[in-house]
């Protein structure tokens, strides 16, 4: 322990030192000279900072990210929101007679008002005849939206996209290739049992398919066949009645989204699909739930983790304190300085511990939800002022304890 | 000797061994309590996940084809097959019945409502609200009210009827749900603002006059239908016990290799495993089979998410368990090394007293090892008490926890003070007496 100046200065040149010096220069000496003379006990302790700030910084990163990223998961459960025509659905029983269709334009509008990120799919129905009389239910939708939207419809094979196919007239014996038809199971059964191209008739008019894939869900689409929503519209000159979207956000947002759409569509009801909007609420209330209480353990496990750390570092340091005090230090002094070298070291594990926690949290969310958690820096602060908290904490403790020993006995090693 | 040592050791030093004993307990307890609910989390999220409803219909084997839009029926209600009411309690006798949350019948038919002049034409759903049903001894009560929590109903919680019994005061109010043998009916939200009826009117339906005791709001097709017992349903159409079909909300192991495969081509083991395993497929087969000329499928739309869901959250919650782990060891060792180095005195004087580098080591361990052992112990009394909490308090429902997980974490515990003291041991036994007995420690 000896000291590195070699050369000593004369009395006259310490006493101009000493003048121009501020107080605080001993002090900083001091404070970088404690950490570098017991570097592994300074290592150990400012580990202990980095690991929790790191493992706090992870928890918060993650417990505000991961609600977005499950949102986007309970997406794959299809529509929150459908926009219906008025009166779409009540009273037709004179089957498509009156039944309103929505705008034109309404699909457009929908993506404008919520933003390109937002899957909306469009259905128009009608009730068709198949050859022998039977009644099934034909649905115009667009595929590749559909596809995006309903994750979970099990299909053999995706219809392939038609472009600028005219449809023939009222005539019953269809000249064109067949348009490919999604079929579900259960009507495939009824038009096409061994899949050979069938015909339908709506109104009088005919339509020659070929059957493209077959569908199956488990619920009502399962009696239907789906078609291209262009080639529907120029057979039976329904529209859309109904559009399914899927609106990405809070409960708050898609109250919001749903207002803007009220708003710009007023030909039509938006309503909220509550087996899917109380489902994903219920479920993601209790995981964030569940997260809070474990990031909260968590966060209270390294915060000890720190206090264990630290207490040691100033008991072990008590010589110094009984030296500092024999040579005559305030109370108020060596308390600064313990305080100071806690706050230096709360601050440097926070700094470091915070980048290590955003990789963490990174690395979670890519092996978890295969897409990264994004950094937030807004909880920094929070990091920041918890570290220096702990660790002002953890120094003010054992210097409690210590104030009531005299210098001397810690001095005579008792 | 030996045993004194680390008897006095603790005698003597108990604040010190306090500390560490401290730090050992909340660790452990963080990690108990961590590990109960990642353990558990599976299950309870599953069960969180029924409130999207049925997973599994079941419909007549020679079902016609649905012609339905929008929840209004094109087809004559009496034509094609049904299924029998009475099959139904046979749901209770599959294999997986404690896995199966609840099941509700569905039959629609069309009904005329309003005056003689301007009939209406409205479809009418039976269903069970909350209907008893026995199978063998067993009672248990099904129906809507348990696969379709979304439902809201309002209604005069007063006035409600609720069949005999069937509100217990643990069980939410009947506001407004109709009773399963009553001439009372639900009324969609839009129906109702179309016909302008309100909770608590009569309304008449193909001569048959019934009242409304609550206006539902579902947010699909059944906000245009009205909603009846289904014993009334059938009356109406005229066909006792007839169901269209019935909707199982069950509890499954989301799907794998195995699930996905035809049990036809199964040998017999793979078979066997795939049966007694609660897939969303092996659950439908069975139901097929307790339900005789039945058909069930699985409702994709519910089934087929429920497994990435449940993955999401469970891997979530292991990773965060293991950063606790990671945590709680980190200060046990933390902890346990203070402990330690604070006694190199003690060290030098046991080395200058002829102690062996082993002996002083050993004392330090066996002393480290009681400590863990102990705060292992009430630190998963702790934790348990603290899972248990968590459970009650955001699942409200009991997280069990397995027997087995005490000497796991009492191990872990022992490891991980262990591993925590064992660098500062190699370092105090290291430290020459010399320095230490000087005082220049």
């Amino acid at each position: 322990m000896s000291s590195p100046e070699v050369t000593l200065p004369t009395p006259g040149e310490i006493a101009k030192r000493r003048a121009r010096a501020a107080h605080t220069s001993m002090f900083v000496r001091m404070l970088v000279r404690a950490a570098m003379l017991r570097r592994g006990r300074a290592a150990s302790a400012l580990l202990a900072m980095v690991v929790s700030a790191a493992v706090a910084t992870a928890m918060m990163n993650l417990y505000v990210d991961v609600q977005a990223k499950l949102r986007t998961e309970f997406r794959n459960y299809g529509a929150n929101v459908v926009v219906v025509a008025h009166n779409s659905t009540a009273n037709n029983h004179d089957k498509n007679a009156g039944m309103e269709s929505l705008p034109p334009d309404a699909l457009h509008v929908i993506e404008s008002t919520l933003g390109a990120k937002t899957m909306a799919v469009p259905f128009a129905y009608a009730v068709a005849r198949t050859a022998d009389g039977q009644s099934v239910v034909v649905v115009g939708t667009d595929f590749a939206r559909a596809r995006d939207l309903n994750h979970w419809w099990n299909v053999t094979h995706w219809p392939a996209p038609q472009i600028g196919v005219q449809l023939i007239g009222g005539d019953s014996t269809p000249t064109l290739p067949p348009f490919e038809a999604l079929v579900g199971m259960r009507a495939a059964s009824v038009v096409t049992a061994t899949r050979q191209p069938f015909d339908l008739s709506f109104q009088g008019k005919t339509i020659h398919l070929m059957p493209a894939g077959l569908l199956q869900t488990g619920a009502g689409e399962d009696s239907r066949i789906y078609l291209d929503q262009s080639e529907f519209q120029s057979w039976t000159g329904v529209g859309p009645t109904t559009i399914e979207v899927a609106v990405n956000g809070s409960p708050a947002e898609i109250q919001q989204g749903m207002k803007q759409l009220a708003a710009a569509l007023p030909g039509a009801d938006v309503r909220p699909v509550r087996q899917i909007m109380e489902g994903e609420a219920n479920v993601l209330n209790k995981t964030r739930a569940t997260l809070y209480a474990s990031a909260a353990l968590v966060v209270l496990t390294s915060a000890l983790c720190v206090l264990a750390t630290l207490i040691g570092w100033v008991f072990d340091r008590r010589r110094d304190f009984a030296i500092m005090k024999a040579l005559g230090a305030s109370e108020r002094l060596i308390n600064g300085f313990f305080a100071a070298e806690a706050a230096a070291l709360g601050v440097a594990g926070a700094v470091l511990g915070f980048f290590v926690g955003i990789g963490v949290a990174a690395w979670i969310g890519r092996v978890n939800f295969h897409a990264p958690v994004a950094p937030r820096f807004g909880v920094f602060p929070y990091v920041l002022a918890g570290s220096v908290a702990v660790a002002l904490l953890s120094a003010v403790l054992p210097i409690g304890l210590l104030r009531r020993v005299q210098p001397a006995m810690i001095l005579r090693g008792e | 000797m030996f045993p004194r040592l680390v008897y006095e050791s603790f005698r003597r030093q108990t604040r010190r061994k306090l500390l560490a004993a401290v730090a050992i307990t909340l660790g452990v307890t963080v990690a108990t309590a961590m590990i109960a609910v990642a353990t558990d989390i599976g299950d309870k999220i599953n069960r969180e996940l029924r409130s999207y409803g049925a997973n599994l219909v079941i419909t007549p084997q020679e079902d016609t084809l649905d012609v339905e839009i929008g929840g209004i029926n094109l087809k004559p209600p009496s034509d094609g097959v049904f299924l029998n009411e009475s099959d139904l309690p046979r749901i209770r006798g599959t294999f997986w019945h404690h896995n199966i949350v609840g099941f509700s019948p569905m039959l629609p038919i069309t009904v005329k409502t309003g005056g003689s002049v301007s009939p209406d034409e409205v479809t009418l759903v039976g269903t069970y609200f909350n209907k008893r049903l026995t199978f063998g001894k067993e009672e248990f009560t099904t129906g809507v009210r348990i696969t379709h929590p979304w439902w809201k109903v309002e209604g005069n919680c007063a006035a409600a009827g609720g069949a005999p019994g069937s509100s217990k005061p643990t069980e939410t109010p009947n506001c407004g749900w109709p009773g399963d043998d009553s001439h009372e009916v639900l009324l969609g939200e839009r129906l109702a603002a179309r016909l302008g009826k309100h909770a608590g009117d009569a309304l008449a339906i193909d001569g048959l006059s019934l009242t409304i005791s609550g206006i539902l709001t579902a947010g699909s097709v059944e906000d245009d239908q009205i909603v009846a017992p289904i014993s009334l349903a059938q009356e109406i159409l005229g066909k006792p016990g007839a169901v269209r079909r019935v909707y199982v909300s069950a509890l499954t192991k989301p799907p794998d290799a195995l699930s996905a495969r035809d049990p036809k081509t199964m040998t017999p083991e793979v078979y066997d495993r795939w049966y007694c395993s609660p897939y969303v497929e092996s659950i439908a087969y069975q139901l097929q089979e307790a339900i005789p000329h039945s058909h069930a499928e699985q409702i994709r739309q519910v089934a087929q998410n429920e497994g990435t869901v449940l993955a999401r959250i469970k891997g979530l919650m292991l990773l965060v368990t293991l950063a606790a782990l990671f945590a709680s060891a980190l200060a046990v060792s933390a902890a346990m090394a203070t402990a330690i180095f604070e006694r190199r005195v003690e060290v030098g004087l046991m080395k200058a007293l002829g102690a062996g580098n082993a002996t002083v080591a050993a004392i330090f361990f066996a002393e480290a090892m009681l400590l863990a052992l102990l705060g292992g112990a009430v630190g998963f009394t702790g934790g348990s008490l603290l899972a248990r909490q968590i459970g009650q308090s955001i699942f409200s429902s009991q997280i069990s926890i397995q027997p087995v997980l005490f000497p796991i974490i009492l191990a872990i515990a022992v490891l991980v003070t262990f591993a925590g003291s064992g660098a500062a041991i190699r370092r105090a036994v290291k430290f020459d007496p010399v320095f230490a007995l000087r005082g220049e420690a």
